[in-house]
C-alpha cells in the first residue's frame, strides 16, 4: 500500500508498504529517518517516541497505515519544531491547538535528519550539557518525551518528570543525569521568560 | 584529593605514596585531563543522526534471520529447508551442512560453540539455521518455513543433574586445557583456594555464621539490539560493520569460520547502544558474513528484544555457600566458601568468571585463613559469561549478607564490624597477592554512612500522599499503611583489566600535523566505545599530552591493533595508557624535529623536560622556544604503538596462589529503602555511593558509570531476574514486559561522593571505574530490606512473595 503523512513539517509518500509494517519500519527502513529507535519494538522502553499529531507515542506499537494523513515529530525534527514553537507558541495537539493550525508548521532546512544549520532545542542541548547521554540509544525518545513534558509543564517536580519519563527505558545512566537534563531545560527557560 | 582526614596510605615498611600524580605537561591545556569535556559524539546522539549498527542501510541489501531451536537439549534429526527456500524474496537458506570451511566452532577461550546446530542442540533458542532474504518479515516467514525434527534429550539444569553418575555430557569428548582438572566434564573450570589454616583458626572463633545463598540470572539489557551489515567487497573479502565490545576478538572467531585471512575480513565499528558484556561474545556477527559472502550482497541482521534475550550471554546465577568466623571483638577468623556458578550450553567467558568470584570471594576485607572453591558448570541452561561486575558480583551479593549476619550476632553496628576488618594497602588477598596501592575501603564507608539521610515519609504534603514516592507507585496500593524504613550498606571489591596472567595490551596511534596554521592530533585506536565516554577521554589525553586544542578521534576499525576488550573496567586505563605512551613518543620525535631545526638558536633546546602547550614549545619555566607551526610545517609525525599494564600471573590450579590482578576498584553503598510489609514492595528511597577513582579523568563521566552501574544493582536486588523453567530448560521472559529494569520511577536520587587516591603503577593514578558500582548496589538494597523487615533473605532478586511470606 502507499501510505502519504507529513514527517517533521514535510509531506512524505511511502510505497510498497506492507500491510504489517509499523510505522517506525517505515520512518526507520524508507524514509531514512533512524533517529527514532528500535530497542525493543514491543512498546516497554519508548526508544522510539514519536509525537503522532502531537501526542507522544511508540511509533513501534502505531501500523502505518494508521498514519495515512496524520502528523508526525521524529527526534530528527525536534530542533526545528522547538524553535517554531518558540515562534509561535505551542504548535501541537497535545495543548489545544486545533490539527489544522499544527499542521502549519513546517521544516527548515535542506531535508529531515540533515540537521544542519539546525541549531538544537533546549532540552538537547541540555541533555548534552548535563551528561545524560552514554551510549545514546534512549536518548531520542527522551527527548521527545522531555520536550513534549515541558511543553505541557514547564516547571515539572522531580515527581513530575519521572512519571512523565517512566515509560523510556535507560541502561547507563542510572536517570540521574537525564534528572539534570530536564531541571536545566527547565531553568533555562524560565530564565529566558 | 585525598580529605583532610584521611591520613596518607602507606605500604607496609614502604614509602608513602597515594598522592596524585603531578601532571607538568599539559597542565595549561583546555580540555584535558581531569576536566568535565563534552562527548564528541554528544550532537550526533542527539539529533538523531549518530549510526548505531542497526541503523545501517546499503543499496539492495538483504535482510538476514535466524531460525532457534524451541527445545533446550535434543538431537537434531532431520532439517528441511525446501519450503524456505522456495518462498518468493528468499536469497539463501544455510544450515550447518552449508558451512564453508573445518572451523564451524567459534568462543572467547574455548571454541566450543556451534555457528549453527550440528547434530544436537544444548540451549533454548541456539541458531539451527539462516536465512537472506528482501524484506525482514519475509526473512521471518521463510525462516518459520524450515521443518527441523527433535529427538528431545533429558535437561541439565543445576549441579545436581550436571555431576549425576550417569549425566549427560553437554559437550562429548572435550580437549579443551581446563578438562584436564576438572573433577566432572560438565565442569567448565574449577579454582580452589586455600591459604593459612582455617581448622585452626575457627578455633578461635567465638561466633560461625553460615550461609547459602542464591543469585539469580541477570540479563545485560543494553537496549542497541545485536545487529549489523556484512558488505561483500570484490577481493572476495568482507566489509563488517558491527556493534561489539572487542573488534580484534571478534576478527579472530570470524575469519577462520569463513574461510578467509583476517586482513581480508575488514571490521569497522558501528553505534553500539550499550553492552555491559553481552557483547564480549559473537552473536550475529558470522551469520550475517556467511550470508553476505553466500549471496553476494549486503546483508543487514538486527535482532528484536525477543531475540536478543537468547542471542547474547546473562550474568551467570550461582548459588554459594559461606561460613565466617570471628572473634567476640569482632575480627574475621577464617572463611570458607564454595560457589556454584552456572556457565549453561556453552563456556563463554566461565573460565574468568570462575577465576573472579574465587579470587574475590572474600571481599575487601582482611582474612589470613580461607578455604575457597569456585566452580562453573555445562548445563543446558542458556549460556552464561560476561556481565559488569564479573563474578565479583555474585560473592559481593554473598559475602555482604554475611557480614551483616555477623555483625548482628556480635551487637556491633555493620558498618564499624566492616572497618574492623576492612583491607587496606599492604593486606595480602586470598591468593597471596599483596594489595600495593590505596585500598580505602574503611574511610568509603565512613564517607557513605556520613553523607545526610533523606528524610522520612518524603510522600506526605499538604495536598495528601504524593503515591508516586511511595512503594507500589501509581497503582495506589498504600498511602504510607504498613510502610516501613530500613537502611543498609554494603561495599565491595573489583579487578581492573584482564587478570591470570593475560597478555592484556592497548594499540593506539597518534598523529600530530599543521593544518591551516593549527597543531592538530588524531587519535586512532580499535576501542569500542560502548557508551562509557572513552572517545571524550582519548581526547582530553591527546590534550594534555600534546598541548593542543584540535583533536581528531578516529572511527575505530582493524586497520590499528587491537585495543583490547571495553570490559573490566579496563578501557580507560589500557587503552588511556596506549593513548598517552603514544602521545608521548609523537612528543619526543617533535621535539627531537625542533632540536635539529632551532638546537642552534638557542640553550635550552638542549634541555631535557621540553613540553608542548598552547601549540608551542615551551621550557618547564614557561619560556616559548617556538611554534609549533615553524617546527613541523609540512612534517607529519605518526606513531602507533602497543602498551601494557605491569604483567599479572596464572593462579595455582591447586592451591590459588599466585599475582593474578593488575588493580583493585572499591566502592561502598548505602541503601533507603521502603517496604509495603504487607504487598511486599520495595521502594528504593535513595541509593548513595562512595567510590575511590583514582583519578577522575572526566569527573562527569565518572558520576555517570557510578549511577548506571548502582542501578543496574538496584534492578538485581529487587526486579531483573531471566526465569528458566527447571523441566524443560526453557527461557520463560524474554522480553522487557517480563524481564524488568528499572524506569526512572523505580530509580531513586543516588547521591555520590568521589574519593581519588592515586594508584601509582596506573596512569595518571586513575582507576578502572564502571563496574565495583554494580557490586555493592545490590547486597546494599538487601541489606536494607532485611533491616526494615527483620526477615533474612538469601537469595536476590528479592520478589514480593519473599516478602509476604507467600513464596
Amino acid at each position: 500500500m502507499r501510505v502519504n503523512f507529513t514527517v517533521n513539517g514535510r509531506p512524505q509518500e511511502a510505497d510498497d508498504v506492507w500491510e504489517g509494517e509499523s510505522l517506525l519500519y517505515v520512518l526507520r527502513e524508507r524514509l531514512g529517518l533512524p533517529g527514532s529507535k528500535n530497542a525493543c519494538e514491543q512498546g516497554e522502553c519508548g526508544s522510539c517516541t514519536v509525537r503522532l499529531d502531537g501526542v507522544p507515542v511508540c511509533a513501534c506499537l502505531v501500523a502505518a497505515g494508521q498514519v495515512e494523513g496524520r502528523d508526525v515529530v521524529t527526534v530528527e525534527g525536534l530542533a526545528q519544531f522547538a524553535r517554531q514553537r518558540a515562534a509561535g507558541g505551542c504548535a501541537t495537539g497535545a495543548c489545544g491547538t486545533p490539527l489544522d493550525e499544527a499542521r502549519r508548521w513546517q521544516a527548515e532546512g535542506t531535508g529531515p535528519g540533515t540537521g544542519e544549520d539546525a541549531g538544537l532545542s533546549p532540552v538537547q542541548q541540555a541533555f548534552i550539557d548535563a551528561g545524560a547521554v552514554q551510549c545514546g540509544f534512549c536518548t531520542p525518545g527522551l527527548l521527545v518525551a522531555s520536550d513534549e513534558l515541558l511543553e505541557r509543564n514547564p516547571n515539572p517536580s522531580d515527581a513530575d518528570i519521572r512519571e512523565a519519563l517512566s515509560g523510556n527505558l535507560c541502561r547507563c545512566t542510572g536517570y540521574e543525569k537525564i534528572m539534570d537534563a530536564v531541571r536545566l531545560a527547565a531553568a533555562r527557560r524560565s530564565e529566558e521568560v | 584529593m585525598p580529605s583532610p582526614e584521611l591520613p596518607i596510605p602507606s605500604v607496609r615498611g614502604g614509602a608513602p605514596v597515594g598522592a596524585p600524580s603531578k601532571i607538568t605537561q599539559g597542565s595549561r591545556a583546555r580540555g584535558g585531563v581531569g576536566e568535565s569535556t563534552l562527548r564528541p559524539d554528544g550532537i550526533l546522539k542527539v539529533t538523531g543522526e549518530f549510526a548505531y549498527s542497526s541503523d545501517l542501510w546499503h543499496e539492495d541489501m538483504l535482510w538476514g534471520q535466524i531460525l532457534r531451536s524451541t527445545v533446550a537439549h535434543a538431537e537434531i534429526v532431520s532439517i528441511d529447508t525446501s519450503q524456505a527456500l522456495a518462498t518468493a524474496g528468499v536469497y539463501a537458506v544455510m544450515t550447518y551442512d552449508d558451512l564453508p570451511t573445518g572451523v564451524r566452532n567459534y568462543g572467547l577461550e574455548i571454541r566450543d560453540t556451534p555457528v549453527l546446530a550440528h547434530g544436537k542442540v544444548r540451549h533454548h533458542g541456539e541458531p539451527v539455521a539462516i536465512v537472506a532474504a528482501d524484506h525482514p518479515e519475509t526473512a521471518r516467514r521463510a525462516a518459520a518455513r524450515i521443518k527441523v525434527e527433535y529427538r528431545e534429550l533429558p535437561v541439565i539444569t543445576d549441579e545436581a543433574s550436571a555431576t549425576a553418575p550417569d549425566a549427560i555430557l553437554v559437550h562429548e569428548g572435550r580437549d579443551d586445557h581446563h578438562c584436564g582438572h576438572v573433577p566432572h566434564p560438565n565442569i567448565v573450570h574449577r579454582q580452589p583456594i586455600v591459604r593459612g589454616d582455617v581448622a585452626r583458626a575457627r578455633r578461635r572463633a567465638d561466633v560461625i555464621v553460615e550461609g547459602e545463598y542464591t543469585f539469580g540470572m541477570q540479563d545485560q539489557a543494553f537496549l542497541g539490539p545485536e545487529s549489523g551489515l556484512a558488505v561483500p567487497e570484490e577481493d572476495g573479502g568482507v566489509h563488517l560493520y558491527i556493534a561489539t565490545q572487542w573488534l580484534h576478538s571478534d576478527l579472530r572467531q570470524i575469519a577462520p569460520v569463513l574461510g578467509l585471512p583476517e586482513d581480508k575480513v575488514r571490521m569497522t565499528l558501528s553505534g553500539v547502544g550499550g553492552a555491559f558484556g553481552g557483547r564480549e561474545d559473537l552473536s550475529m556477527q558470522i551469520h550475517a558474513c556467511l550470508l553476505a559472502l553466500r549471496t553476494g550482497k549486503p546483508v543487514k541482521m538486527v535482532y528484536n528484544r525477543f531475540e536478543s534475550f537468547f542471542g547474547h550471554v546473562h550474568r551467570h546465577p550461582a548459588k554459594l555457600h559461606y561460613e565466617h568466623g570471628a572473634t567476640k571483638d569482632g575480627k574475621l577468623t577464617h572463611m570458607k566458601c564454595r560457589i556454584v556458578l552456572d556457565g549453561g550450553a556453552y563456556a563463554s567467558a566461565s573460565p574468568a568468571v570462575v577465576g573472579n568470584a574465587s579470587s574475590l570471594s572474600v571481599g575487601p576485607y582482611a582474612v589470613d585463613d580461607v578455604d575457597i572453591e569456585a566452580i562453573a558448570l555445562y548445563t543446558n541452561n542458556p549460556p552464561c559469561g560476561a556481565m559488569r561486575g564479573f563474578g565479583a558480583v555474585q560473592a559481593c551479593f554473598a559475602y555482604e549478607a554475611q557480614m551483616d549476619k555477623l555483625a548482628k550476632r556480635l551487637g556491633m553496628d555493620p558498618v564499624e564490624f566492616r572497618q574492623r576488618n576492612a583491607m587496606e594497602q599492604g593486606t595480602l588477598m586470598p591468593t597471596g597477592q599483596p594489595v600495593d596501592s590505596p585500598a580505602p575501603v574503611a574511610e568509603l564507608l565512613r564517607r557513605v554512612k556520613a553523607m545526610p539521610m533523606p528524610p522520612e515519609r518524603q510522600w506526605e504534603s499538604s495536598e495528601g500522599p504524593d503515591v508516586r514516592q511511595l512503594p507500589g507507585g501509581l497503582s495506589n496500593t498504600t498511602h504510607g499503611e504498613g510502610v516501613v524504613r530500613g537502611v543498609g550498606y554494603a561495599v565491595g571489591i573489583k579487578n581492573v583489566g584482564f587478570s591470570e596472567g593475560f597478555d592484556d595490551y592497548s594499540t593506539a596511534r597518534v598523529r600530530m600535523e599543521v593544518i591551516n596554521g593549527e597543531p592538530v592530533a588524531t587519535v586512532h585506536t580499535a576501542m569500542a566505545e560502548v557508551g562509557q565516554g572513552g572517545v571524550t577521554v582519548h581526547a582530553q589525553i591527546a590534550r594534555t599530552e600534546l598541548g593542543v586544542t584540535q583533536v581528531t578521534i578516529r572511527p575505530a576499525d582493524t586497520r590499528v591493533g587491537s585495543a583490547g576488550s571495553t570490559s573490566a573496567s579496563r578501557q580507560t586505563y589500557v587503552t588511556g595508557g596506549a593513548v598517552k605512551n603514544s602521545c608521548e613518543l609523537v612528543r619526543e620525535k617533535v621535539l627531537e624535529i625542533g632540536r635539529r631545526k632551532f638546537g642552534s638558536c638557542h640553550p635550552a633546546w638542549a634541555t631535557a623536560g621540553l613540553l608542548l602547550e598552547g601549540g608551542k614549545v615551551v621550557t618547564e619555566g614557561g619560556e616559548v622556544l617556538g611554534d609549533l607551526a615553524d617546527v613541523l610545517e609540512e612534517e607529519v609525525v605518526e606513531v602507533e604503538e602497543e602498551w601494557r599494564h605491569r604483567p599479572t600471573e596464572a593462579f595455582d590450579l591447586r592451591t590459588g596462589q599466585g599475582n593474578g590482578h593488575v588493580q583493585y576498584s572499591f566502592a561502598a553503598h548505602r541503601a533507603v529503602v521502603e517496604v509495603d510489609t504487607e504487598l511486599g514492595l520495595v521502594k528504593v528511597v535513595e541509593l548513595a555511593c562512595a567510590q575511590d577513582v583514582g583519578k577522575a579523568l572526566n569527573p562527569l563521566s565518572v558520576l555517570g558509570q557510578i549511577q548506571g552501574g548502582t542501578t543496574q544493582g538496584l534492578g538485581m536486588a529487587v526486579m531483573e531476574e531471566i526465569v528458566v523453567d527447571p523441566r524443560t530448560a526453557k527461557v520463560r521472559n524474554p522480553s522487557f514486559t517480563d524481564y524488568l529494569i528499572p524506569t526512572i520511577l523505580d530509580t531513586p536520587t543516588i547521591p555520590v561522593d568521589v574519593l581519588e587516591l592515586a594508584d601509582p603503577h596506573a596512569p595518571y593514578g586513575l582507576r578502572g571505574i564502571g563496574e565495583a558500582p554494580t557490586l555493592s548496589s545490590t547486597p546494599a538494597v538487601l541489606a536494607a530490606i532485611r533491616d526494615a523487615t527483620g526477615l533474612e533473605l538469601d537469595r536476590t532478586p528479592v520478589r514480593p512473595e519473599h516478602l509476604t511470606g507467600t513464596a
